[in-house]
């Protein structure tokens, strides 16, 4: 069974040079969307992407108040399974190349 | 129903028989429709041949089923960018049978652990992952249909076609939510440590 631990969490803040945006072509976003709750949608980034719950919880709450967040970024290949994996989980996603 | 409950690696709710008629009509039907998608499938001689399977490369004309199968690009309604709408169409046509594979996947497995009368449901934490796909698909297409907001009132007016299948979309989202917290622990908070830089 897990056991809640307190612990002191690294506030990174989250830039597009720590996703590496900047050596890779493709790039993962989420749409915000009326329904989805912003619970599951955090429990979604930390579940697929093994996300900390505070870096989730940062992109669910982009998503939720700019509309939109890129959650992860690389090759077409990895961008295009992390759109299917958002898809079986309900979330509005959508791949894009950097412009 | 109350709240879902932990037991160990179990996960427990009791849900009475109409609120099990409720979600597993509604599981069902999303699951149907889902199937009678995935019957539209070109079934060619190459597909016979190489056993892989291709959806059409057109996103479904319904706004329900429309929202749980995504397009893979963001195509501007008014002037969509011809190379886009092919990528799109390309990317469907690979993706969308096992996309429909995975939901129907969640909704048959509420369909087995919720027993139709009501009564104590027991998931292990697999089977509940399954349920919370099931119950999001499920709130995405009533939501569509109910063409919900972000703040959607508790009631709406009672001359409102939708007024009352409103509480039974704000009851699924109280399943769900429910469900979100009694798993959420399961996850570590730190994230793993290689994926999270």
């Amino acid at each position: 069974m897990t056991t809640p631990v307190e612990q002191e969490s690294t506030q990174a803040e989250f830039t597009g040079a720590e996703l590496g945006v900047e050596d890779t072509p493709w790039q993962t976003v989420v749409w915000n969307d009326p329904v989805n709750l912003m619970s599951y949608v955090t429990y979604v980034f930390q579940k697929l992407f093994g996300y900390s719950r505070d870096k989730a919880t940062k992109l669910m709450l982009d998503v939720h108040h700019k509309g939109r967040a890129i959650v992860s970024s690389g090759s077409k290949d990895k961008v295009e399974g992390d759109v299917a994996k958002l898809h079986a989980a309900g979330l509005w996603a959508t791949m894009q190349r950097v412009s | 129903m109350k709240h879902w409950t932990r037991e160990g690696d179990r996960v427990v709710a009791v849900l009475d028989r109409q609120e099990a008629a409720v979600l597993r009509g509604m599981v069902g039907q999303v699951k149907d429709m889902l199937m009678a998608r995935g019957s539209e499938m070109p079934q060619d001689e190459l597909s016979a041949l190489t056993g892989i399977r291709t959806a059409p490369a057109t996103p479904p004309d319904d706004p329900i089923l429309g929202r749980l199968l995504p397009d893979f690009f963001r195509l501007d309604p008014d002037a969509p960018d011809p190379q886009e709408v092919d990528s799109a169409g390309a990317l469907r046509s690979v993706h969308e049978p096992q996309l429909i594979d995975l939901k129907t996947g969640v909704a048959a497995v509420v369909l087995d652990t919720c027993p139709s009368q009501g009564g104590l449901v027991r998931l292990t934490l697999e089977q509940s992952e399954s349920w919370l796909s099931a119950l999001n698909d499920v709130r995405l297409a009533l939501g569509t249909a109910l063409d919900v907001t972000e703040d959607m009132p508790d009631e709406l007016p009672v001359e409102d076609p939708r007024s009352a299948h409103l509480g039974v979309y704000h009851w699924l989202t109280f399943v769900q939510e429910s469900l979100v917290e009694a798993m959420m622990s399961s996850l570590p908070e730190d994230g793993e440590p290689d994926r999270d830089a």
